[in-house]
């Protein structure tokens, strides 16, 4: 008590005698005001210079049509036009785009879900699972894209290995990367095997911070498995599952290192992306400009996106 | 208390045999892969031509001094570790300073440039990518480890400034105050009074961007060219393709890139997890 007295009256002299310190140097707005700005400066002038400063830049290439020496030619809005009037294969992209995107926002959410609340369950060993399914995840994507190649080729991939072993399951033999059929679908399932891993242990995290009366109440009043995953759990960690929905959506616009690393967009054009096309235009035909300009749509269809669920939940949508 | 409940009424439970057998079966999936890696880069070609995915009957160990050999490691290898180490460096300083002054030092703004990092770390890559290309090319930053480093320390800032000051959020004010008082500027204050008890908070963001600089691979496959000034992922790249069917050789390669990952993970995975876990806003 008398400590705590004290401790109170230390504090409140000391409290007035640094303002009183501040005073006399004039320092409390230098302090308060100019020095945590100077502490925020080096950082910000990276950020100027590697990210503004270029993305400014780009506004104004993909308004023009430059192949990347000399002048920029200033053609307004003609890179648009083309884009997505007359560039077939601008539109095989973004539809495999749209695709790759549905793709992201169902298999692994429903993955790492349902693999989220079975592991909750368990008590016993349950950080023990959670750090095996991160494993993929701390892995280089160069490694992972090898690793499945591997194991999809048709020669030494698992499902020749196990018809090698007399357990002939006959689709897994099929060269899914080669086929124009199932290419685009076999490059996903590769990118999502690190990934749900990790989306688990974001949802397992929620999960666990969710209170264990909601459980036993759900319990007694009769509710099933499901029923308690539906009325406990899953409103419990909406905001994170929001959250990594509106994320996915973002990255799954612009994916690139996968179809790079295990098909460079082909077999035809069947893997292309967005961005692996415009990589192939802005470093390989030299078309800056029209690289530039596709570069700010992928851009702006990943922002209507965050604008659109702000707009919602401003509007009082309960995402 | 709903503890000793549970307990009360375990017997009722439903059985957690489902739950179990679907969790060996994701971390077989999870796993199995990795382990066939490891058996082919022990193998020789030819064994893995009819023994595909099971453990080897004899090692090849030279895989992996070919691998070494043919894929310049000792030189991709350095490039990587430079990366890794100015990175982290430079991240933790100038984040650290940020942080700091956005944590503890309040000023007018700070909220408003908490939003705009949050912009900047969501702006995809690929909007600036093309015209920084040509601007670091007209400065010379092309091809050069020193331009690559500034491009990582860019990216990998946002999260780490966002890490680093929910860390310095939770720490109670008054070891501050009292510095203040004995006189110390902010810049001691910060040394001597805040790294000492935020410093896991340091390390966490030091091994999030550790890890992310050496898996990293396609910002420098479009900076990078000459082969000497590669990183091993983007070397590793060019070596699958060239050793495209050596299959003995290049999970050799592979191997040797993610050992230390793994080890570094398993060591201090609740770090890792914790990092990478809260970095969700991270791409």
């Amino acid at each position: 008590m008398a400590l705590d007295i004290a401790r109170k009256a230390y504090r409140r002299g000391a409290v007035a005698y640094v303002q009183k310190a501040r005073r006399r140097l004039g320092g409390r707005s230098f302090r308060r005001n100019v020095l945590p700005w100077l502490f925020v400066a080096p950082i910000s002038l990276v950020h100027l210079i590697i990210v503004i400063i270029p993305a400014l830049f780009g506004l104004y290439y993909s308004l023009t049509e430059w192949p990347g020496v000399g002048r920029p030619e200033f053609v307004g809005l003609q890179n648009f036009r083309t884009l997505f009037f007359k560039d077939m294969h601008f539109r095989q992209a973004f539809n495999h785009n749209l695709m790759w995107v549905a793709f992201f926002l169902t298999v692994p959410f429903i993955m790492s879900l349902s693999a989220a609340s079975l592991v909750a369950q368990i008590r016993r060993a349950a950080m023990f699972f959670r750090t095996l399914l991160f494993v993929p995840y701390v892995l280089p994507g160069v490694v992972v894209a090898f690793v499945w190649r591997m194991m999809m080729s048709p020669r030494v991939g698992a499902g020749a290995q196990l018809a090698r072993w007399g357990l002939d399951i006959p689709l897994l033999g099929h060269p899914f990367l080669g086929d124009t059929q199932t290419a685009l679908w076999a490059v996903a399932f590769v990118a999502n095997w690190p990934w749900w891993g990790f989306l688990m242990t974001l949802f397992l995290a929620a999960m666990q911070a969710i209170s264990p009366e909601l459980y036993d109440a759900a319990k007694i009043d009769g509710a099933n498995r499901w029923q308690e995953f539906r009325n406990v759990t899953l409103p419990g960690i909406r905001p994170t599952v929001v959250f990594m929905y509106l994320m996915s959506a973002i990255w799954s616009f612009t994916s690139f290192g996968y179809v790079w690393v295990l098909t460079q967009g082909g077999p035809g054009v069947s893997t292309e992306l967005l961005v692996t096309y415009l990589y192939k235009k802005a470093f390989r035909y030299f078309e800056v400009g029209y690289g530039a300009a596709i570069g700010l749509t992928v851009t702006a269809l990943a922002g209507t996106l965050v604008v659109l669920s702000t707009l919602l939940r401003r509007r009082g949508w309960e995402i | 208390m709903s503890e000793m409940l549970r307990l009360f009424r375990g017997g009722r439970r439903a059985s957690l045999v489902p739950n179990y057998t679907v969790m060996v079966l994701l971390a077989l999936f999870s796993l199995g892969p990795v382990c066939v890696l490891a058996f082919n880069s022990l193998k020789s070609n030819l064994e893995i031509g009819d023994n595909s995915l099971g453990p080897p009957t004899e090692l090849h160990l030279e895989n992996f001094f070919n691998a070494w050999v043919q894929g310049a490691f000792g030189t991709t290898v350095r490039n990587s570790l430079f990366l890794v180490v100015t990175t982290v460096a430079l991240v933790l300083l100038l984040g650290g300073i940020a942080a700091y002054a956005l944590a503890r030092l309040k000023p007018p703004g700070a909220d408003a440039y908490m939003v705009y990092m949050v912009a900047l770390s969501t702006v995809p890559v690929w909007l600036y990518l093309v015209p920084l290309f040509v601007i670091l090319k007209r400065i010379g930053l092309i091809d050069s480890l020193w331009g690559l480093l500034l491009l990582y320390v860019a990216l990998e800032s946002p999260f780490s400034i966002f890490l680093l000051r929910s860390f310095m959020l939770e720490v109670p004010s008054d070891f501050e105050d009292a510095a203040r008082v004995d006189g110390a500027s902010e810049w001691q204050v910060l040394i001597r009074v805040m790294l000492p008890i935020v410093w896991p908070g340091f390390l966490t963001v030091g091994l999030v961007v550790a890890l992310s600089v050496w898996n990293e691979f396609q910002i420098a496959y479009v900076f990078i060219h000459s082969p000497e000034l590669q990183p091993v992922a983007t070397s590793y790249y060019s070596f699958q393709r060239r050793f495209y069917t050596d299959w003995a050789l290049t999970s050799a390669a592979a191997m040797m890139m993610i050992t230390p990952v793994i080890c570094f993970f398993l060591a201090l995975q609740r770090r890792f997890i914790e990092g990478l876990a809260q970095g969700g806003l991270k791409g």
